[in-house]
Parts: C-alpha cells; sequence; structure tokens
C-alpha cells in the first residue's frame, strides 16, 4: 500500500449530509471489474454526475470546471453510511480524491478508505462548515493536509489540528498491510485456536 | 471479583488472540459468509498466491445478483452477463478454496443472513463476518456480527481473524408491550427515527427490555438487520431458551454431547447484572404504532398516523437540507397525511423481512383479499419458500394477485434486475430508502410486511390494523 504522509490538493465542497455509499456509486455499477486502466473514475457520485443520456450534470460540484482535479472532498455528518461497498472506495480513489474531510464517517467506510490508503479526516461540524464555505468563495482553491502533524490547513493559512487514531496513522504513514502483521502473528494464532476450538470442538 | 461484563465484552473477550500497543486487538473470526459481490476479495487474495486458510470456518451462497423469475432456466435466466459471470465466479472460487457453496440450485440457497440462522451456522457467541453491512443481523442469536469491505474480507479469507479496535456500547431498551399489529419492523424504525443513521456510529447495540424480549427470533431478526442504518457497528440480543429451541436440531447447530456443551456456555453470555454500557437509550414499546419512512433516509420515518413534516421546523441545518431534498425526490409536501399517500408498486422479501413469519403476518392481510398495485414477493431463502408452499401461503398471495417469487435479494437493492421503475412509489419491506436504492428515481417507503400487503389491497398507505380488526 502506499504511504499516505502530506497531502496538498484542490478541495471539493459537497454540502450534504448522510452522504450514503449507494450514492457514491450507484449498485448497478459493483459488478464492474476494476480495471487498472480505467477503474471506477467513471462511477464515482454517477446518479448526481450525470443525467439520463450520460451528459454531465452542470451544476454538480466535480463537474464545475474549478473542482474537477479535486484531491480532496469536504462534506457533511455521517459520509459514507450504509452498504459496505468498497466499489465507494475505488471510485474516490480512481477519480482522484485521497482525503475526505467531514464531522464524521459511517464506520465500515472509515474502515474501507483506511484499508487503501486513503486519509478519513473528522473535524468539527463548524470547521467543515468553514472549510466548504472558503472553497466555495474561492472555487479551485486548495488545502493542505499533514498527516504527521495531523493537520488540515484553510485557504487562509489557519491550520486545523485534527485527531486519528495512532495505530490507524502508522499504518497509512507506513503503507502497511493488515495481512502482514497478522501473520507476524502465526504461532500465537494456532495455539489460540487449538485452545478454542478445544473447548468448541463443534466450531472447527 | 471479576466486574460485570456485557454480553458484547464477553464475546470480543473469548477472541481476542493478541493485542498491540495502542489498543488494536487480533480477534479470532468464528464464520464468515461470501456472496457474489465477493470476487474483489477472493481476486485480491488470488493475486497474492493465497488461499482461504480454514475454508470450513466459511461458507458462500448466491443471493445479491440471482434472478426470482425463471429460476428453472438456471443461469440463463439471468440476462445480465456481467451478474452471470459473479455468479458462476463465486462457484468457482469456492470451488478452488474448498468453501460450502450454496449455489441457485441448492435447496438451501438464500439471502445470506436469513439462512445463517436457518442452517443453525449462526450460534450465540460467536464472531461472524460478511462482506456486507446487514451481517447485523446474525446478532440476533447473541453473536457479534459486522459487515466489512472487501480488504478486510480478504485478511478474513487469508487468516480468519482481524485487526479490530474495540467499539463502544450502547443498549437500547425497550420497554412495555407491543400492541398489536406492532412488529419487530415498526421497533427498529422507531429507534431509528429517534436516534438518527450516526446515532449509534462506533458502537455496538444491544437491544434489551421486555418488548425486545417479547420478539420471536424472525422479529428479533428484524431488528438487529436495521442496527447499521442507526449506524451501529452490530446489533445484538441476549441469547434465551427461544433461541436455544429455535437452533436445536438444525443442519450445522451442535449435537449430541456437544450440544450439551455449547448450552452451557451460551447460557453464561447475557450481559451480567450492573454490566455498564458507554451509553444508554430508552424507547416505551407500548407507546409505538405501525411505523413507514416518508424520506430518503431510514431516520426519516414516523408513526402511520403521522403527517409530512414541514423541513423549515427542523433545527439542524444539515437535516433541514437533508428533507427538503428528500421531499422533492420524493415528490411530497409537508402537511400531508402518511396515509394520503399513493403506492405504486410493493415488495415483501429481503434479509430484514423475508422470513416465515414475515410471509404469515402478509398473508394474514391479504386472505380474501387483491392487491390493487403490481407486488411481488420474494422469501428470504428456497426452504422457506418450500415452507410457505407447505403451508399454503403461496396460494393466498396467487390469489391476491401478487408474484410469488424465488429466493434472492431482489428489490431490496435491484442488483438482480427486480428495479422499481422510475417515479413510482413502492412500499417495500426491505432496510434502505435512499435515492436510487431500487433503481433509479425509485421511490420506495419501508415498512413492516403486514404494512405492505395492508398497501397492496388500497393501493395507499394505510394503517393495517384498520384492516385486521374489520376483517
Amino acid at each position: 500500500m502506499k504511504p499516505f504522509t502530506t497531502l496538498t490538493a484542490i478541495a471539493a465542497p459537497l454540502d450534504m449530509a448522510n452522504v450514503d455509499t449507494d450514492r457514491i456509486i450507484p449498485v448497478r455499477f459493483l459488478r464492474k471489474l476494476r480495471n487498472e486502466k480505467a477503474g471506477y473514475d467513471p462511477y464515482l457520485f454517477h446518479d448526481m454526475r450525470f443525467d439520463n443520456n450520460g451528459n454531465e450534470i452542470a451544476d454538480f460540484v466535480l463537474n464545475r470546471p474549478a473542482y474537477r482535479k479535486a484531491g480532496i472532498l469536504v462534506a457533511g455528518a455521517n459520509f459514507g453510511c450504509g452498504s459496505s461497498r468498497e466499489g465507494a472506495v475505488y471510485a474516490l480513489l480512481d477519480y482522484g480524491i485521497q482525503a475526505v474531510i467531514a464531522p464524521s464517517f459511517g464506520d465500515i467506510h472509515y474502515a474501507n478508505e483506511l484499508q487503501n490508503g486513503m486519509l478519513p479526516v473528522t473535524l468539527p461540524e463548524e470547521i467543515c462548515r468553514g472549510l466548504r464555505g472558503q472553497l466555495q468563495a474561492q472555487p479551485g482553491a486548495t488545502l493542505a493536509i499533514d498527516l504527521p502533524a495531523q493537520t488540515v490547513t484553510d485557504t487562509e493559512g489557519t491550520a486545523h489540528p485534527f485527531m486519528i487514531d495512532p495505530v490507524y496513522k502508522e499504518r497509512l504513514l507506513k503503507g502497511l498491510d493488515d495481512i502482514g502483521l497478522v501473520l507476524e502473528n502465526t504461532p500465537v494464532i494456532e495455539s489460540f485456536e487449538t485452545r478454542y476450538h478445544g473447548e468448541r470442538p463443534w466450531l472447527a | 471479583m471479576v466486574s460485570p461484563r456485557t454480553l458484547f465484552d464477553k464475546i470480543w473477550d473469548s477472541h481476542v488472540i493478541t493485542e498491540r500497543p495502542g489498543g488494536d486487538a487480533l480477534l479470532h473470526i468464528d464464520r464468515n459468509f461470501v456472496h457474489e459481490g465477493s470476487f474483489h476479495a477472493f481476486g485480491a487474495l488470488a493475486k497474492e498466491g493465497r488461499k482461504v486458510r480454514k475454508p470450513r470456518q466459511n461458507f458462500a451462497v448466491a443471493d445479491h445478483y440471482v434472478p426470482t423469475v425463471g429460476r428453472e432456466r438456471g443461469l440463463d435466466a439471468t440476462e445480465d452477463a456481467d451478474a452471470r459471470h459473479m455468479i458462476q465466479l463465486l462457484e468457482e472460487n469456492c470451488r478452488i478454496n474448498n468453501v460450502a457453496h450454496f449455489g441457485m440450485d441448492d435447496e438451501r440457497q438464500g439471502i445470506v443472513h436469513v439462512i445463517g440462522p436457518e442452517l443453525g451456522i449462526t450460534q450465540p457467541g460467536l464472531t461472524i463476518t460478511c462482506g456486507d453491512s446487514h451481517t447485523s443481523t446474525h446478532g440476533a442469536l447473541g453473536a457479534y456480527a459486522f459487515g466489512t469491505g472487501a480488504s478486510q474480507l480478504k485478511q478474513i479469507l487469508a487468516t480468519q481473524c482481524l485487526w479490530l479496535k474495540k467499539p463502544k456500547t450502547l443498549r437500547v431498551t425497550v420497554n412495555g408491550r407491543l400492541a398489536p399489529g406492532v412488529t419487530g419492523k415498526d421497533v427498529v424504525l422507531a429507534i431509528i427515527a429517534k436516534i438518527g443513521t450516526a446515532g449509534a456510529t462506533g458502537h455496538v447495540i444491544e437491544f434489551a427490555g421486555p418488548a425486545i424480549r417479547g420478539l420471536t427470533i424472525e422479529g428479533r431478526l428484524t431488528v438487529c438487520n436495521m442496527a447499521i442504518e442507526a449506524g451501529g457497528r452490530a446489533g445484538m440480543i441476549a441469547p434465551d431458551d427461544a433461541v436455544y429451541e429455535y437452533l436445536h436440531g438444525r443442519e450445522y447447530a451442535p449435537k449430541g454431547a456437544d450440544w450439551e456443551r455449547a448450552l452451557a456456555q451460551w447460557r453464561a453470555l447475557p450481559s451480567d447484572e450492573g454490566a455498564r454500557f458507554d451509553r444508554e437509550v430508552t424507547l416505551d414499546g407500548s407507546a409505538l404504532e405501525p411505523m413507514l419512512t416518508w424520506g430518503t433516509s431510514p431516520e426519516e420515518a414516523l408513526p402511520v398516523s403521522g403527517r409530512i413534516p414541514d423541513p423549515q421546523s427542523l433545527g439542524d441545518a444539515d437535516k433541514r437540507a437533508h428533507a427538503l431534498q428528500a421531499l422533492a425526490y420524493m415528490d411530497l409536501k409537508p402537511g400531508m397525511a402518511l396515509t394520503d399517500i399513493r403506492i405504486d408498486r410493493a415488495f415483501i422479501g429481503s434479509c430484514t423481512n423475508g422470513r416465515i413469519e414475515d410471509l404469515r403476518a402478509a398473508a394474514a392481510v391479504l386472505k380474501g383479499r387483491k392487491s390493487m398495485i403490481p407486488a411481488w414477493i420474494s422469501p428470504g431463502s428456497t426452504t422457506l419458500k418450500a415452507q410457505a408452499e407447505a403451508e399454503g401461503l403461496h396460494r393466498i398471495f396467487l390469489d391476491a394477485g401478487v408474484e410469488w417469487r424465488a429466493s434472492g435479494c431482489s428489490s431490496c437493492a435491484a442488483m438482480n434486475g427486480d428495479k422499481v421503475p422510475p417515479g413510482l412509489r413502492c412500499a417495500s419491506t426491505s432496510n434502505r430508502n435512499f435515492e436510487g436504492r431500487q433503481g433509479k428515481g425509485a421511490r420506495t417507503h419501508l415498512m413492516s410486511p403486514a404494512m405492505a400487503a395492508a398497501a397492496m389491497v388500497t393501493g395507499r398507505v394505510t394503517d393495517v390494523r384498520q384492516l385486521l380488526a374489520g376483517h
């Protein structure tokens, strides 16, 4: 997995709470293979981004010229609630979004972002609203995320500190893979299983 | 003295293999389920040259993409080539990895969260995972069950364990007795309306109290199924005699001496007196009415006697914005009585409400009546389909003009093509009313099977208690 350290990128404001993963990627695209060339980019926010004829909906934030190259999304509370589909993360990543800033996240989606080296940043509601206000006033402006320092620097140069679990932070900074961390523990796992299944032979 | 522990604490403690600094625990996973959508995880596994480490602890079933009509034609009934490929890919991946597979033509096939309990794979005290958010369903038998994405699913397939942070606990106590016509679905919609779709984020919910304890196993499965709709990491209910009776004799349940041994372990699981939860929420179950959703989030739910709220009256700016957008999408106006909403389609089924009790409740309403709208019922499993037919329920449905289909996820997420046409309004017993969930432009009202059957009969939102009383 690619490590995540710092990111300075155009940020797009998404003024919406409870953005569910069905919205991030409609279900009909989940059957598609994630091809290394095309990827899931065309499916991101598909039904908000394109009309029934496949034409862009001009109002949608990522269709506005200034935000097209966004690498950061600033959204409302409970981003990524609903379905566990990891396709939502593939679509964000393949579009070029590497970090989402929101007041809160759906638990499964939060874990899915971390598993793919994306950074979910949790900042208070009023700060997220403030950031979206700045980005609407200055379309195409960038935000700077510094994971080691745990800050998001806004368009006026103010740094907002954010919290992240130290274990998640280390994994992102080093680009560690969970399977590797499991395999280090093989002897402990095997002795656990022997004892556990000894007490519950019907589960083995 | 050991301090009192919750049901969740006990399951967690017994599954921790090791811990890392920072509070990450490596958890043993007893049972993992896969379905057609798990192809990303299998693909990644193969790419790394790995195989499923504990095949006997994994189970596969085709449910999300299977057709619910024309099943006698097998795979040919699936018109979409991608979907057909996914169904085949699951079978292939299971064969390579030696994983038990309940395919489209297996008599045990059904929705993963229905067949787990039905086959006795789901048991009290277990950790259960699946690449599907409604895995919370299995918690109704006293398990810690949760959904994962493809990456974590791959880890489970490769190692049968998972690194996790211990979630917090929330106890939702529902007091009193439910009135006739009020079901598990109404209870859980009322809970979500009260605490919101992010109300339990980061928490495992234990549902407790007399109204919960009074629910059948089917009703409990419905409640835990929608724990995720309140943002919960999992939902669970303490196991009791009703659970043990339900499990006894099922295909994968322990037998003979193992059964006695398991029973002794299960009886020690319920939360101890005085166990502490991080949060507590209480509801009066006796005050509940049949519920339904009016908007595009499961929290936008009201009792059937209610009226569409005025978004301007909502204090929270984001909730106001969501409600405005929802009313536009749903084409509804503030102040309108819910019972004035016209319904165009109805669907009974899904991992939320596709069980025998749900089918019986629908049949009680439909008996001797006709559906005024196109409607279809997809039982939660093929086993259940046979059971319902043995009870003659399918006759009642067919006589009412309702389609009696094969088992699968069907119109809950409409992955198999069982879509609701754009602009049409569907009374649905599923779990999500998100924009486009049942098809692009489809409008979903979530409700119980009895309420959906009532909507079939009248073509509008109807308090089912009126139909049952006058019959």
